[in-house]
């Protein structure tokens, strides 16, 4: 629980010095993602503890080292939860990687995403500058929203020493549901409920198994249930949770995992092997050893993007390529951030 | 870096290269260069700040649009882009010797796609008209700022804009997937996708409320929400603004996020009153109106809780809508506050600070104590569930000396809302009147940041030059004579 704002400082002014690259890391649960970190370890979990939390504003401030197991625990606690409800892949996950890697759990197309959530951040540049963007009221339109900008950014613009996030109540009530279904009659089906009011919180598609989730006022719940129909699953939270942390079956035997983010309605796409789908439809998670190329064109042709999220050959990179204008756009903003290129070289492109 | 102060004026010869590539681009009703035909630009909702601009561009299609921003980012005009002029912070004030780039005529609505839930629509297209078209398939477009019946969703997407519902239903930046952008050099550039997200930097939050410095919105794709069976409304009454305040974290803290909550002190509910006959307490210090939607069932759940917590947190009296033409009863006096106001005073400034909850009772008290310092009243209205305050300053620009105290005025509510750990703005934009705040609110580096991005998009500076980000020159100015003009 303590400040090492000042430590951090000197060592990114040394850095600067030294012309040698950090790598930042939090508690390492995902080192996995994107392309192989590098530079020198810079280790963010001494500088935890929450800052202040006020549940009637809905607002939440912590340093990057705290332990998101901590945070939603402290949530927990006051009836709350972080709506975007984050994927941890390990105890040690921490609340700054989680912005940092900008990714969302199954209540995502629901609630909205990691970036919808954040409020504010304060951050150290890359030439040893304390930053303040944004803050912890709900809506703040003064100067561009760089806050947002670190959501999914993978450290490249900056250390996160702290961040602010929007909270919400815990619904009153939830049910989990499932029906049998091939896989072009779930995505129909989760579009058709997803255009209706339904308070419909999650999804899940998998080998002829829709599962669905349905969070709010008991009365709602009640309601869409019966409208829905489909049995009850007895232990939701634990097929949750293996959704969400890729406990489940379905991630075991993934050599190389891709993540397609999609729009909702793409019909399946024909691809070797079955996906697992999330988020109403618009998240295909692939396990699928053929060539990038092959995966990235029939995402792109259906309007969207893929990453090689675990596994696999990354000598083109995870991540989708960017077309030229915006490269030089991503490029432009690194060096107005980082303008030596110390914060995580290349771990989102290999370009910067 | 480039900076207002340094662009260079045209002289005549570029002027007329000027005019003359424009005359090729465009069809000779979409170039304005008379003054008499230029005087309708002279400033958005802002009325306070007027300035002509060199000339007025009107394209009717894309090309048209990338050919403007190419000739003008090779003779280094300014370009100022401008949706319906509704814009209550100078966003669209023109500068004198640039161009504004009106994109009114972009008013097809391209696609409304009730599986996907999307509407493709063109930047001039007004933000009510897209919940028009969505509702055949019970869809709408959520955030419903109050001038929703005339403002663009290009000019939402350069402002953030918020509204009644966003508390629930969040703000631009939550409800819009994807931009199709002309950036200043005529590149063309998609930015966020019909998907949930995109690889790399998020550009999309980059871009809203960047208040047209970024670059120039052709399209957006936005987000349609089903629309709730039903919706009702609580409205109380409170013999004590504070109380009333307390009212609004009494309802979070049980764990309801209403969908709409919204507050009004006596002043404001006199002046909608006397306009809309909605029906307020005119006896209350304070008034609150708490909305809920969804089935009935879940309505009246959480109604009943709602109105559980309003008597325990001291109302002294609750009335619930009875149907849908009373629930828009209620809301129509909010929705009217600005133009109720309007009436009762020659002229207004309304401000737009946002500040944490708990300090609401502070700061209206201060509010209170400057209106008598300055001499000028001042009606509060309040998005009570998200904190941002919106006090209208009443003042008579014909007065000599009037229009100052107004400014100065409202200048120290921005500070107070900074000085409580809030911002100057929640959902309006910086645009020229808060140009000078943002030396308050931000750090020297910081605003060097904010340079940083926008060079990153518009190197030389000719996209809205001079407004939402201050240069140093002006914040030292601005600590020197606490004014940034």
């Amino acid at each position: 629980m303590s400040d090492l704002t000042e430590q951090f400082r000197e060592r990114v002014l040394a850095a600067a010095v030294d012309k040698a690259p950090l790598r930042i890391r939090g508690g390492g649960t995902k080192d996995f993602y994107g392309n192989a970190p590098a530079g020198e370890l810079l280790d963010t979990t001494g500088h935890a503890g929450l800052v202040a939390y006020e549940p009637t504003e809905l607002v939440v401030t912590v340093r990057a080292g705290t332990r998101l197991a901590e945070l939603e625990a402290a949530l927990g606690e006051r009836g709350q939860m972080l709506a975007f409800e984050p994927p941890h892949f390990g105890e040690t996950a921490t609340a700054g990687g989680c912005v940092a890697a900008g990714l969302s759990g199954p209540r995502r197309a629901a609630a909205g995403a990691v970036r919808d959530y954040v409020l504010g951040v304060k951050l150290l540049d890359g030439k040893g500058e304390i930053l303040n963007f944004g803050g912890q009221v709900m809506k703040n339109v003064a100067g561009y929203d760089v806050s947002r900008l670190m959501a999914g950014a993978l450290g490249t613009l900056g250390l996160l020493l702290e961040v602010s996030l929007k909270v919400l109540p815990k619904p009153p009530a939830e049910a989990t549901l499932r029906l049998e279904l091939p896989q072009d009659q779930a995505i129909e089906a989760m579009n058709r409920w997803g255009g209706q009011p339904l308070p419909l919180s999650a999804t899940c598609w998998s080998d002829g198994l829709l599962t669905l989730r349905l969070s709010g006022a008991r009365a709602a719940v009640a309601a869409a249930k019966e409208k829905i129909g489909g049995e009850a699953v007895a232990d939701a939270e634990a097929f949750w949770r293996g959704v969400r942390e890729q406990e489940d079956g379905f991630f075991s035997n993934a050599a190389a995992l891709w993540r397609l983010s999609l729009p909702a309605k793409t019909a399946p796409l024909s691809l070797p092997g079955e996906p697992l789908i999330e988020w109403g439809g618009a998240l295909r998670w692939l396990a699928c050893d053929g060539p990038a190329a092959a995966v990235r064109e029939a995402a792109a042709r259906a309007g969207g993007h893929a990453t090689l999220f675990r596994g696999g050959d990354r000598s083109e990179g995870a991540f989708h390529p960017l077309p030229a204008p915006l490269m030089a756009i991503h490029r432009n903003l690194k060096r107005a951030f980082d303008p030596q290129g110390l914060f995580n070289p290349g771990r989102l492109y290999k370009e910067f | 870096m480039g900076s207002l102060e340094e662009h260079r004026q045209l002289d005549e010869a570029g002027i007329a290269r000027l005019v003359a590539g424009l005359r090729r681009i465009l069809a000779t009703d979409s170039l304005l260069v008379a003054q008499e035909d230029l005087v309708p630009y002279e400033c958005d909702g802002l009325t306070a700040y007027r300035q002509l601009p060199l000339l007025v561009a009107l394209p009717t299609n894309e090309e048209q649009v990338v050919e403007v921003l190419r000739l003008c980012h090779a003779l280094r005009v300014p370009v100022v882009a401008r949706g319906a002029g509704t814009g209550l912070s100078g966003g669209a004030t023109p500068v004198a010797h640039g161009v504004v780039l009106s994109l009114a005529k972009f008013m097809r609505i391209l696609d409304v796609d009730p599986v996907a839930r999307t509407a493709r629509v063109q930047p001039g297209v007004r933000n009510l008209a897209i919940s028009e078209a969505a509702a055949p398939y019970g869809l709408y477009y959520a955030p419903d700022p109050s001038s929703q019946i005339a403002c663009t969703i290009g000019g939402n997407v350069a402002e953030n804009s918020g509204g009644v519902h966003c508390l629930k239903y969040g703000l631009t930046v939550h409800n819009v997937l994807r931009l199709r952008v002309a950036l200043i050099d005529g590149t063309v550039v998609e930015i966020g996708s019909e998907g949930l997200d995109s690889p790399g930097y998020d550009l999309l939050a980059l871009m809203i409320g960047s208040e047209g410095m970024l670059g120039i919105v052709l399209e957006a794709t936005v987000k349609l929400t089903p629309k709730p069976q039903l919706a009702q409304v609580a409205m109380a009454s409170f013999d004590d603004v504070v109380k009333a305040g307390n009212a609004v974290a009494d309802i979070i803290a049980a764990g309801i996020i209403p969908a709409g909550l919204e507050m009004m002190d006596k002043p404001a509910t006199a002046a909608v009153e006397d306009y809309v006959h909605a029906g307020y307490d005119l006896n209350a210090e304070a008034i609150l109106l708490a909305e809920s939607d969804g089935t009935p069932e879940e309505v009246a759940e959480e109604i009943a809780a709602m109105r559980a917590v309003l008597e325990k947190s001291g109302a002294t009296e609750i009335r619930v809508s009875r149907d849908e033409a009373e629930r828009l009863k209620f809301w129509a006096g909010r929705k009217a506050a600005f133009p109720a106001v309007g009436r009762i005073t020659p002229d207004y400034l309304c401000m737009d600070g946002t500040i944490p909850r708990k300090h609401l009772a502070r700061v209206l008290t201060r509010i209170a104590e400057l209106s008598r310092e300055y001499d000028l009243r001042c009606a509060n209205v309040f998005h009570a569930g998200d904190g941002n305050l919106h006090p209208l300053i009443m003042f008579d620009a014909n007065r000599p000396g009037e229009v100052e105290r107004a400014t100065g005025y409202g200048g120290k509510i921005l500070e107070l809302s900074v000085e409580v750990g809030g911002t100057i703005t929640g959902e309006h934009g910086v645009g020229i009147e808060k140009v000078g705040q943002m030396c308050v609110q931000f750090t020297q580096e910081e605003l060097a940041a904010f340079h940083g991005v926008k060079a990153a998009f518009d190197a030389h500076t000719l996209l809205n030059p001079g407004k939402a980000v201050p240069t140093p020159r002006r914040c030292s100015e601005y600590r020197l004579t606490g004014s940034a003009k």
